[in-house]
């Protein structure tokens, strides 16, 4: 039995060992899978792009660079269908813009709005889509200064591309990073999981499932802001809003990128009845899935109640909670304390998740 | 190997053959229901979903059955657990 | 929801894991195969195994259909796929499924129109609102998935639909699970059933199993307290010296299963005299095919298939892992070369797979997990 044990031991080093290989993109070709957030993303990124333009400005691989007492960051949208219960494109580039730098702790200024648009495209799309952007920039208190417009021939894209990006200034000392985390820390979820990545994929149609869901898309900043101002300085580690990838995908990031284990706890994170009947007829762990309206909050344990209140205090972090903590062992990994009573690993995501039927 | 989901018939669609409109936690599908040899369901009743197909019906007292069984060992186990309790209070 | 959050409860699970414990002989240990993929998936996504003592090992079975898919299927697949004027479709699991030649994904990536669908009734419409496109269903599953894959059919037969085919992969349980009991290195003591196969098959095809190989099977339900019962129920079987079929997951599963569905089954389609299992090799009358009555919605015959095999890797111990000799980690290439990223073989493809199971979920030792999330 013992013997048998330090040979498992031993292939789970080998493992390990593994999976700390630098990323090597294999395939020949792009897929899917490497736009949507989990491991085929990374391995694009650091593959391809990190070891191109490697600075240290980039190397973090923050949702945005901090460059003197700036954040800078940039994002694209391609979402289908254009207009979905809750939103469309417009306002889910501007808010989604706001987030990144939000992310950053930084209060949003100043945005770009770029659009590569579709020949035949109707022009009362792109009036309605320009109006939601408007109206998120002004709800946010941000201003879209520069844009850019380009049309390309009918079938070379989808009807309409949104390219961003964003600036905004830091001002204050606290200077966040998924390399934070600190044993002992808390992980708090400003919301219920999933609402925005389930309604596009019923929005589609495809799968002919009909739910009350709306997307969560939402300005992050005013809760980042009412955070920050709560906790002692030093005290909020990290901020990341759950995108593509979902809190999991976030969760891992963070655990990598710190050196430490995430504990969450099942049944605390929140999720709607909805999304929850969804992902059990699609198959799907509610924990992949995306939100644009969500972030994950890593703080201290001694700030983690004022943190709770702050974000309890505004109505997007309303149903906030406190899912789990940081521990020292097994460094990079995130468990799952299971609703059953069982734990598990939770990895980070390959591919898309796509419904399954076994 | 087979994702099969319980749901809840609220509908059954007059107009197609075969189909009902299930509900799950909250979200609807309609469901095709041509697989229930002679069973006759109607709004309330229970079924397995498997991709797009009502596989069988949810017989209600072998659930409750079973989870009475369940119950039976849960309790056993707390009454167990107390006398345990009890008798090293008295040791003690 | 209703039928599910009941079969989670903690409190439970623990009662019924102290019987389980109070059950085992001191020094024995038993092994036990859940044959579905399913419950692969219930037991590492509850962390089932937290509750079992060390004595009692689960073994991960064949159940899992995209796993014992051949490549060479695929690769067919991906052929007809490539076709002028066809829409391949498919379910979710089926597109990262790797052949010789790369996955649906890759496929798709490469130019051919593959849609994933949420059932096949699904595919037929794609049929129907695409009068002049050739609309395949690539069908795969056990006996749970036939059924609705043949209504499928004769729906299309009774509407019409000319450009909508099957290219049928369905493949059967039994003649796995007799492989299995076949392997002159079996070393189980009992069956986790598949609760979901049973639905349509009921329990009477399991028979042979206690009576010809002296093992207890009972059929289970998805839920973490199913499995952990049924665990209980094999143990009961063996303390008492029985070798019965036993059903625990009733309120779903019927002792003689759905008529209607094998009816269907049986009108659309027929046995094959052998199909080729990844990881097991080829196995007699364990697939299902269309029969000559339906070859309008055959896709085997519409187009010409390569039809090519392609030879598992011979580093790969998948059918050593799959009859439960090897665990997972002890094969030569298991997470060094064979990883889910890049599977090589059967058992890694799919995450209801036993490799990637316990690739994804149990990489790290059961006691530093559990040292970790002690509070």
């Amino acid at each position: 039995m013992t013997g048998d044990t330090g040979l498992e031991e031993q292939v789970l080093e080998r493992i390990e060992r593994a999976r700390r290989r630098k990323a090597r993109v294999r395939e020949e070709h792009i897929t899917l899978a490497h736009g949507a957030g989990g491991k085929a993303t990374h391995t694009l990124i650091e593959g391809v792009f990190l070891e191109s333009f490697r600075n240290p400005a980039l190397e973090p691989l923050e949702d945005g660079a901090v460059i003197d007492e700036m954040a800078f960051t940039t994002d694209s949208f391609v979402v289908t269908p254009l207009f979905f219960p809750g939103g469309d494109i417009g306002d889910l580039a501007v808010n989604g813009t706001i987030n990144d730098l939000a992310m950053c702790g930084a209060r949003p200024r100043y945005l770009s709005a770029g659009f590569i648009l579709e020949e035949g495209f109707p022009i009362a799309h792109l009036r309605r889509i320009a109006a939601s952007m408007a109206a998120a920039a002004e709800a946010a208190g941000v201003h879209i200064v520069t844009g850019d417009t380009k049309v390309v021939e009918r079938g070379k894209a989808d009807g309409c591309y949104v390219v961003t990006a964003g600036v905004g200034t830091l001002e204050r000392p606290t200077r966040l990073s998924a390399a934070a985390a600190q044993p002992g820390d808390a992980v708090i979820v400003s919301g219920p999981i999933g609402e925005h990545g389930i309604t596009i994929m019923l929005a589609r149609g495809e799968l002919d499932i009909q739910a009350d869901l709306t997307s969560d898309t939402a300005p992050l900043n005013e809760l980042t802001a009412r955070l920050l101002d709560a906790c002692a300085d030093g005290d909020v580690r990290c901020l990341r809003d759950a995108t593509r990838g979902g809190v999991a995908t976030v969760l891992n990031e963070i655990a990598e990128a710190s050196k430490a284990a995430i504990i969450v706890n099942e049944d605390i994170i929140p999720v709607r009845p909805d999304v929850r009947g969804a992902c059990e007829l699609l198959g799907i762990d509610p924990l992949y899935v995306a939100c644009e309206g969500r972030m994950i909050a890593i703080v201290a344990q001694a700030s983690a109640e004022a943190a709770l209140t702050a974000l309890h205090s505004h109505p997007l972090g309303r149903e906030a909670a406190i899912v789990g903590r940081v521990n020292d062992d097994p460094p990079g990994l995130v468990l799952l304390k299971t609703a059953f009573g069982g734990t598990r690993i939770v990895d980070m995501l390959v591919g898309d998740p796509l419904p399954r039927i076994c | 190997m087979c994702l099969g989901i319980p749901g809840e018939i609220v509908e059954i669609l007059n107009d197609h053959p075969d189909l009902a409109m299930v509900a799950v936690s909250g979200v609807r599908r309609a469901i095709n229901i041509g697989l229930l040899e002679n069973e006759t369901v109607a709004p309330g009743d229970w079924i397995l979903i498997h991709v797009g197909f009502a596989l069988s019906k949810i017989d209600e007292t072998e659930a409750k059955a079973a989870l009475d069984f369940l119950e039976s060992i849960g309790q056993a186990y707390d009454d167990e657990i107390a006398a345990l309790r009890e008798s090293m209070i008295e040791q003690g | 929801m209703r039928f599910v959050d009941e079969y989670r409860d903690a409190d439970t699970a623990r009662a019924l894991a102290a019987r389980i414990t109070a059950l085992c002989e001191p020094g024995r240990a038993y092994k036990f195969m859940e044959v579905c993929g399913g419950h692969t998936h219930t037991i590492y996504k509850h962390g089932l195994e937290d509750y079992l003592p060390q004595a009692v090992t689960l073994v991960h079975g064949p159940g899992c259909p995209v796993c014992v898919i051949p490549m060479g299927r695929v690769d067919d697949a991906i052929h007809i796929a490539s076709q002028p004027d066809v829409i391949m479709t498919s379910f979710g699991d089926m597109m990262r499924v790797p052949g010789g030649t790369g996955s649906f994904l890759d496929a798709k990536a490469r130019g051919a129109d593959i849609r994933m669908v949420y059932s096949p009734l699904d595919a037929l419409k794609i049929a129907k609102q695409n009068p002049s496109k050739r609309v395949v269903f690539m069908a795969i599953g056990f006996e749970t998935t036939a059924p609705s894959t043949a209504m499928t059919v004769l729906r299309a037969k009774a509407d019409g639909v000319d450009n909508f085919s099957v290219f049928c992969n369905h493949v059967t349980i039994i003649p796995a699970i007799k492989a299995i009991l076949d392997s002159p290195d079996l070393r189980l003591d009992g069956f986790i059933g598949p609760g979901h196969v049973s639905t349509v098959i009921g329990c009477r095809p399991y028979r042979f199993i206690a009576r010809d190989y002296r093992k207890p099977i009972v059929v289970a339900g998805f839920e973490p307290l199913d499995i952990l019962q049924s665990v209980h129920q094999l143990l009961t079987q063996l303390a008492q010296d029985r070798c019965e079929v036993e059903n625990q997951y009733a309120r779903v599963v019927p002792w003689d299963g759905n008529p209607k569905a094998l009816a269907a089954i049986s009108e659309v389609m027929e046995l094959r005299p052998h199909f080729e299992w990844r990881g097991l090799g080829f196995i007699s009358q364990s697939a299902l095919r269309m029969s000559a009555a339906y070859a309008r919605h055959d896709a085997e015959r519409i187009f010409r298939i390569p039809g090519g095999r392609v030879a598992d890797p011979t580093s790969c111990q998948c059918g050593e892992v799959l009859k439960g000799v090897l665990k997972p980690w002890e094969c030569k290439v298991f997470g060094t070369a064979c990883t889910p990223e890049t599977p090589i073989g059967t058992c890694m493809v799919s995450s209801e797979g036993a490799c990637a199971a316990y690739y994804n979920f149990g990489r790290f030792s059961r006691e530093r997990v559990k040292e970790a999330t002690r509070q």
